[in-house]
């Protein structure tokens, strides 16, 4: 008799993808059915979705959803929580919904310390609308709005959100994490796993930001963005605990040098 | 109950309590911030929840997110504020939420001024926010009927899974009048459970989703048409007016709304002292608009006269309704000025006197 080792989460639908080859927005989807599962949680479990190339959240999770409006989805959320505080409120947002015209929302969401879970996929550019520079974007990337590459001495620097969210007095959980390889992807998980246990324990607002690849967008095939967001995004965006309810110091990731992603220039 | 003196402001957020509605999502702007002070002190007294959100673009959000949970959730603003929460409001029709939005209405454009207005009436009746969507829109004169219609708002939202906002002007939320509230009230919708909530699926049962995305062109027409005949539903069943004086005899028909319909049915007391007879209708829905109730009413008068707080908004569908068969007039105060019953009379008599220039196109 076979003995079934790996199968799909129940918190997941069996649909077929309509992410680009090499996006990590499937694992990430995936690591989060597989903590929903884990903890228990799927039956009272709404996640909000957000505006970009995850809007269509909705139809991967087998939990009932919330389609939220560009950048609102921690507003969304609040308005969930408050008025259902029994439910696990996830919200599900990219660069540009979250640190571009969802700044306002996701600062005063942690703020108010509203006891949900953000998982932040941040690539580094607009997916959906096509490549378009996002405030994540890196210094010289090239974009279809800087097709120069960025210039930080007019459109800034990238904004480093686990770090700007950490600043605030309000006890939060806040994570960076990354799945370009398989030993940060188990690191992610771990991460979203304690986000959402902080929400079930009613203990804190948690947001776990992850660094996700874009090889569409950023014009290389999945192997090369790989290499990339490891020499361009890991330098400038540390992955570790930013903050805990607890207060305690940052802890940077355990995990040094380029391990796991494959250099295929 | 016994009727108790109070404020409009104060009346609008009781009656949204008696209605059963124990949550508050809101953003300071004057000259509402009664609505928000009162609920921030009664919702906690019943086991609700007040949040002051971060603007008035979170706060439509945040009544969408908790809409979409099926709990009966309320918000208000004024004029500027509403601009901001257009973006909610639309994301709420389209997904069909039920929410009570209430409008203070100050005066514009831009930041305008703080003091009562009418000039939000094509934003509340017309749009306001993108696409395809109507409003039910009810706009109450006396502080009385702001409690009531505050409450049977909760129950016309809830019976057509739409936003209902309640029009008024700084008068209503400032002045202060006796209430009553009915015990045991009798909803003024049959209420249905709520099944197509977000509140976690159990078993077997398909997700819900609050959605308004409909990427397949042919889906969203489908999609514009449902919530067409919906509109068109609250259109036959919804529309709600009374008149002032339409059993006698009259030469001018006035229509006016809210508050400014009360200085007009004063300056119909005078006139008819002055041997001038006039008579009102005042809509109370303003989406639907009593059309019929216009054109039957206009049938008995020489001239209609249109009196409102702005440049002249609602006179369009005062137009509508006659198809030309009256000649319309306008008398308008703007800016936070109100119009005083003297005003308004003069008006009346020289529209009579055929001193009055018709309004041709408004």
């Amino acid at each position: 008799m076979p003995e079934t080792v790996f199968s799909r989460p129940e918190a997941l639908q069996q649909v077929t993808t309509h992410y680009c080859p090499g996006c990590t927005h499937g694992v990430i989807h995936r690591l989060v059915g597989e903590v929903v599962d884990e903890l228990g949680l799927r039956e009272r479990t709404v996640g909000i979705a957000p505006v970009g190339c995850s809007v269509l959240a909705y139809n991967y999770f087998a939990t009932d959803f919330h389609e939220a409006s560009h950048g609102r989805a921690p507003a969304v959320a609040t308005g969930v929580k408050r008025a259902r505080p029994d439910l696990i409120v996830f919200a599900y947002q990219g660069d540009g919904d979250l640190a571009s015209i969802g700044m306002a929302e996701i600062m005063h969401c942690a703020n108010r310390g509203e006891k949900v879970t953000v998982v932040f996929v941040n690539n580094a550019i607009y997916g959906m609308t096509g490549g378009q520079m996002a405030p994540t974007t890196m210094p010289g990337q090239i974009a279809t709005t800087c097709p120069l590459g960025r210039d930080v001495s007019l459109a800034g620097w990238p904004i480093r959100m686990a770090e700007l969210i950490s600043t605030l007095r309000t006890p939060a959980f806040v994570a960076r994490a990354s799945v370009h390889a398989p030993l940060y992807t188990v690191n992610a998980k771990a991460m979203l796993k304690r986000a959402f246990q902080y929400q079930v324990e009613g203990t804190c607002f948690s947001i776990v930001e992850i660094l996700s690849t874009c090889p569409t967008n950023w014009g290389l095939p999945p192997a090369e963005a790989t290499a990339w967001l490891e020499d361009n995004m890991l330098p400038y965006y540390p992955l570790g605990v930013f903050k805990t309810p607890g207060g305690e110091d940052r802890a940077p990731l355990p995990l040094g040098g380029r391990i796991g992603a494959s250099h295929a220039k | 109950m016994a009727k108790k003196l109070m404020k409009g402001s104060e009346a609008i957020g009781e009656a949204a309590v008696r209605a059963n509605c124990k949550l508050f999502f809101g953003y300071p702007i004057t000259p509402q911030n009664e609505i928000p002070e009162y609920m921030s002190h009664r919702l906690p007294q019943v086991g609700g929840t007040f949040v002051q959100a971060e603007s008035e673009v979170a706060a439509s959000n945040m009544i969408y997110g908790a809409a979409g949970t099926g709990e009966r959730v309320f918000t208000s603003s004024s004029s500027p504020g509403i601009s901001l929460m257009a973006e909610g409001i639309s994301y709420l029709a389209g997904s069909e939420l039920p929410v009570v939005l209430v409008n203070i209405m100050r005066a514009g454009p831009g930041l305008g001024g703080i003091l009562p207005s009418q000039a939000d009436y094509f934003q509340a009746t017309k749009g306001g926010g993108h696409g395809d969507y109507r409003l039910l829109v009810l706009a109450p004169w006396s502080v009385q009927e702001a409690a009531d219609l505050v409450q049977d708002a909760f129950d016309l939202a809830d019976f057509y899974r739409n936003p209902v906002m309640i029009l008024g002007d700084g008068l209503i939320g400032q002045m202060m009048e006796p209430v009553e509230f009915k015990e045991n009230r009798v909803p003024c919708k049959p209420l249905k459970p709520k099944d197509w909530a977000a509140t976690g699926c159990k078993g077997d049962r398909p997700t819900n989703i609050i959605n308004s995305l409909f990427l397949d062109p042919q889906v969203l027409e489908y999609h514009n048409q449902k919530l067409k005949a919906k509109y068109d539903t609250m259109s036959r069943d919804e529309v709600r007016f009374t008149e002032y004086g339409t059993g006698d005899d009259y030469d001018l028909l006035i229509v006016a709304y809210g508050t400014v319909a009360r200085v007009c049915s004063t300056a119909i007391e005078d006139l008819r002292e002055d041997g001038i007879k006039a008579a009102m209708v005042r809509p109370i829905s303003l989406f639907p608009f009593p059309y019929e109730a216009v054109r039957r009413a206009a049938k008995k008068a020489k001239a209609v006269l249109v009196v409102e707080l702005s440049c002249g908004q609602m006179i369009e569908d005062v137009q509508l309704a006659l198809e030309g068969s009256r000649p319309v007039h306008f008398y308008g105060r703007q800016g936070g000025m109100l119009a005083s019953p003297e005003e308004v009379a003069q008006k009346a008599k020289e529209v009579l006197a055929g001193t009055s220039q018709e309004v041709r196109h408004a």
